[in-house]
């Protein structure tokens, strides 16, 4: 794969030892590109982890924040690995990929504690946990039009008896093959828009990568990097690891009380530290919206009316779709309602912001899905 | 299209285009690329005395701030309205539409580089 992104001209950064493209062209024109056509991604940095066994359900129930159990075969769900203070070791994405058999995809940066933390609690159970993120390479496709672009790729043959991409609904999957290999097929994504997240051999990553370019070069597909898949996300309100989340800091606080099945039975980690709750004035995430052209960045302060700092910005950006600023900050809970007016500490100026609903953006549904 | 060699440049990135006794200021394509996208410029005031070596501006992009250096002493005699409504400028033009600010100096600073100087010190 690296030889295409640096025939493509990408420019790249280092993240969790790998040599990730950045861009291509313009980070801007890539960020358009996803909301109006669509951009690919190679985003195989991602670890995966496989859980299979009779057990392999209950084990998940017994480790994560979320009940994993219960999801149907080609399901998926967003969910939580904690610690025993309740914070958040890793967001995670598990799909049930059959009827004994999970993969959890995990951040780059957190493979190795994500696999190590289910290896770990793995005995007792009738399960096999194996880190197989280094024989599978992921390219997602996102965008209003992902799914014709998925859909024409050549070689890429949806398995009989599995859901054709039109018919795979958000956060399921399906089944395909390319070269003769299992290509694994999530309708997920992290840019807030419609598209697909495809697990491939590494062996076919570059040729699955060149045959969608081919596909999608009509519809408007283009390279995307890692700088306009922060924007993306951002805009989409998706709180990123190591900004927004972190191990200080319980799910409740950053918006995600609803992803800890606190209903489920039996304990997991974390359980005992989310019934219990953030300490009193505990900050709490929000979105913040201001205008201009300045944008807070993460680290910057966030201040009250009579100038009080009560927060921190986490991640921020001139929102290229919204064009005016938008930032994620803990901000103390007296400040953290929506319609505050509150301010950034811009490298000395103090630009007014307003507490703003998350996501800043969302995508238009059609009205049949 | 402007004569790269006719310019002279700063370790900061900075090209000069002297003419009489302005001087005429923009950022290199190479640090233009390396900001990104450029999204907000702030330019120092017409008619305020700028320092050389010291910040008098700010240029952002989508993912990093930059700071914009005086290369020389002297006047502000105009700032490029043009890149403050349209950012973009700095990217698409950076030697040409996409210039800053015009100094009226006394004296050039010493250690100005030529182009090979200043795109050996890049590697480029």
């Amino acid at each position: 794969m690296n030889d295409i992104h640096v025939a493509l001209g990408a420019a790249f950064t280092d993240f969790a030892g790998w040599a990730m493209p950045v861009k291509y062209s313009s980070d801007l024109a890539e960020h358009h590109a996803v909301r109006t056509a669509a951009g690919i991604f190679d985003i195989s940095h991602m670890g995966e982890i496989s859980v299979r066994g009779p057990e392999a359900g209950a084990f998940l129930d017994a480790t994560l924040a979320g009940r994993l159990s219960v999801l149907q075969l080609m399901q998926a769900k967003y969910t939580l690995l904690l610690n025993d203070r309740g914070g958040i070791v890793d967001d995670l994405i598990v799909y049930r990929n059959g009827d004994d058999e999970y993969l959890v995809v995990a951040n780059a940066s957190n493979r190795a504690v994500v696999a190590q933390t289910l290896i770990d609690a793995a005995p007792g159970f009738d399960v096999a946990v194996d880190d197989v993120s280094d024989g599978i390479a992921l390219i997602a496709v996102q965008g209003p039009n992902a799914q014709a672009i998925v859909e024409r790729t050549p070689g890429l043959e949806i398995v009989d008896g599995q859901a054709t991409l039109a018919d795979v609904r958000y956060y399921r999957a399906t089944a395909a093959t390319f070269a003769e290999r299992d290509v694994f097929i999530g309708r997920t994504g992290y840019t807030g828009e419609d598209g697909f997240e495809l697990y491939v051999d590494v062996r076919d990553a570059a040729a699955l990568w060149s045959a969608i370019t081919v596909a999608g070069a009509p519809l408007g597909l283009v390279p995307a990097g890692l700088a306009c898949r922060d924007t993306l996300r951002l805009e989409a309100g998706m709180p990123l690891y190591g900004h927004e989340l972190g191990e200080d800091a319980l799910p409740v606080q950053a918006g995600l009380g609803r992803v800890v099945a606190l209903a489920k039975d039996g304990d997991f980690r974390g359980r005992a530290a989310v019934e219990a709750g953030p300490v009193d004035g505990a900050r709490l995430l929000v979105g913040l919206a201001a205008e201009g052209r300045r944008a807070g960045r993460a680290g910057y302060a966030v201040l009250d009316e009579s100038g009080v700092a009560v927060g921190e910005i986490t991640s921020g950006a001139l929102s290229p779709t919204l064009g005016h600023p938008i930032a994620l900050a803990y901000v103390d809970p007296a400040s953290a309602a929506i319609g505050t007016t509150l301010a950034i500490d811009v490298r000395g100026s103090r630009i007014p912001a307003t507490v703003t609903p998350l996501p800043f953006y969302s995508r238009k549904k059609e009205a049949t899905a | 299209m402007t004569d790269l060699n006719a310019l002279q440049y700063t370790a900061e990135h900075e090209w000069i285009a002297v003419d009489g006794d302005i001087a005429t200021v923009g950022i290199t394509d190479f640090a233009a690329d390396k900001l990104g996208d450029v999204v907000f410029v702030e330019l120092p005031e017409v008619g305020g005395e700028v320092t050389g070596g010291t910040v008098v501006g700010e240029i952002e992009s989508t993912k990093s701030v930059g700071e914009l250096y005086a290369p020389v002493d002297g006047e502000v005699v105009e700032a490029n309205q043009a890149v403050v409504d349209d950012p973009s400028l700095v990217n698409s033009d950076p030697f040409g539409d996409g210039w800053l600010v015009k100094v009226r100096f006394s004296a050039l600073p010493d250690g100005l580089l030529g182009r090979d100087d200043y795109t050996a010190l890049v590697g480029e």
